[in-house]
């Protein structure tokens, strides 16, 4: 028994150790079924083991400060350009995009499909006082989420509006169970698979436009991280081969992402 | 109710083909906990059987302490450990932080008290038993604690198996000190937890039921062990 064990510690133990670097990613970005596309041809090309952290964007950028990550993909421009300012990170890379959908009961009670922004149709939810799920994680998402709010000026907070501090996945299996409006990435809609009575109401507005961007851990700060490869990683990822990749990610026939990485800014 | 059934077989499927992934994780999941428990097993009999025969000042507080502490939330021991192995918390330079080794630190404090008190319990009873034999032949308290814990071994194996329970479905903590990384630190527990995210009910159930198959057969296994070991009753 013990012979055995001791067999099974080894082969895991040894397993382990190509050259790996730790990326922060959100959970919008690995639920959308992308990173399973991607990882493998990083691995190909650069024999680079990527692992990766599935967090909201702002334990992605506290895992960068504390540089328990070497590098970080996330989604929240003001943020992400506050944590290179600060100098946890050496510069920002866009590297795609996507946008933001809202979702909700299929028979739309709040009549936000006929809204003319993304702004209106949170003020016609909170006019029809429909039940709304919010990430409440300090994601990219619920930045996104909060901004909207502001800019549709109507007053949330009542018994309709529920945080649930959670991930996009989680939350949307809250909205799938009470039948409740939800802001969602188009990805991780697309990808879910317990849509229940839901339906995606509302897209096209430009203020739904989703940026995610590659920064680097700042080495000056933390000596451990692994600049050179979070430096291959980046160059990978605005390649030509990244841009196949990305362009060419489908499901139902639908594109998620669009390339557009361009030079470091 | 479909689901349950779509999870059922998903699971049946997943345990018959032998998927690659499934195998990594489930041996993962036993490292981790496997390892934690036999740490916790050598630190916490002893201190259980030390409890149960050593009489000293606060000895009542500290045994209640350690039967609070059987009550210890995972996710907060999973945070401390997080401060504690983050590169700027005070051991950040191991670089252990999201390795199976910090889940097997955050395992270990979860499960340590929680077999500690059962057997200090187990360990009461024999003494009391034992006390006069024991004091009779003028043996020293090293060997006194040997021969209950030898004399205990079902109920101390009763201990290890409780702290194994909890630590094969502990999801708190090792989320967050493990990172839940593919290939990595992806254990079953942590992988069912996605899959929920995911929306993916079927695979995380049968993930599930593969995980429940798995601590009854750990318990199975220890328990034909035991049995085949022990030379006739104690």
């Amino acid at each position: 028994m013990i012979r055995i064990f001791a067999v099974i510690f080894t082969v895991l133990g040894s397993a382990a150790w190509a050259e790996s670097l730790k990326l922060a990613v959100t959970t919008s970005f690995h639920n959308s079924g992308l990173s399973d596309i991607l990882l493998p041809a990083i691995k190909e090309d650069t024999d680079i083991d990527v692992q990766l952290l599935v967090v909201g964007t702002g334990q992605a950028l506290r895992l960068g400060e504390a540089g328990d990550v070497d590098a970080i993909l996330v989604h929240s421009r003001a943020a992400e350009e506050a944590f290179v300012a600060a100098g946890y990170g050496t510069r920002r890379r866009e590297i795609m995009y996507n946008d933001f959908v809202m979702i909700g009961p299929a028979d739309d009670p709040a009549r936000i499909g006929e809204a003319g922004t993304a702004a209106d149709a949170l003020a016609l939810i909170a006019q029809a006082q429909a039940t709304f799920v919010s990430r409440g994680d300090d994601s990219g998402t619920h930045k996104k989420e909060l901004s909207l709010w502001d800019a549709s000026g109507a007053t949330r907070g009542g018994d309709w509006y529920r945080p649930v501090g959670a991930g996009m996945g989680a939350a949307l299996n809250t909205a799938a169970g009470m039948d409740a409006y939800i802001l969602a990435d188009r990805a991780s809609w697309l990808n879910f698979g317990n849509k229940a009575g839901l339906d995606l109401l509302f897209a096209g507005d430009p203020a739904l436009f989703n940026q995610y961007a590659y920064i680097p851990v700042n080495p000056g700060r933390h000596a451990h991280v692994k600049a050179d490869l979070a430096i291959a990683l980046e160059d990978w990822l605005t390649s030509d081969r990244a841009k196949e990749l990305i362009d060419n990610y489908m499901i139902n026939g639908e594109t998620l992402f669009t390339f557009n990485a361009t030079n470091p800014s | 109710m479909g689901e349950i059934w779509e999870g059922l077989s998903a699971g049946f499927w997943l345990v018959v083909t032998l998927d690659a992934d499934l195998v990594e994780i489930t041996l993962r999941s036993l490292q981790v906990t496997l390892s934690a428990v036999v740490i916790a097993s050598v630190i916490g009999l002893p201190f259980g059987a030390f409890l149960a025969i050593r009489r000293f000042r606060h000895r009542r507080a500290t045994i209640a302490v350690l039967n609070a502490l059987m009550g210890l939330p995972p996710v907060v021991v999973g945070l401390v450990v997080y401060l504690l192995l983050s590169r700027s918390g005070p051991f950040g330079v191991l670089g252990l932080l999201f390795t199976p080794t910090a889940m097997i630190i955050a395992q270990v404090i979860i499960i340590t008290p929680l077999i500690a008190s059962i057997a200090h319990q187990a360990i009461r009873d024999i003494w009391a038993e034992y006390h006069d034999l024991l004091i009779s032949l003028s043996t020293s308290k090293r060997q006194r604690i040997k021969t209950l814990l030898w004399d205990g071994r079902r109920a101390l194996i009763t201990a290890s198996l409780a702290g194994f329970g909890r630590g094969i479905g502990e999801v708190g903590a090792i989320m967050i000190v493990g990172g839940n990384i593919d290939n990595a630190t992806r254990v079953l527990t942590t992988a069912i937890a996605l899959e929920t995210g995911k929306g993916d009910f079927a695979l995380a159930l049968g993930l599930g039921f593969v995980l429940i198959a798995l601590a009854i057969a750990v318990n199975l296994a220890i328990h034909t062990i035991g049995r085949t070991e022990s030379e006739g009753k104690w």
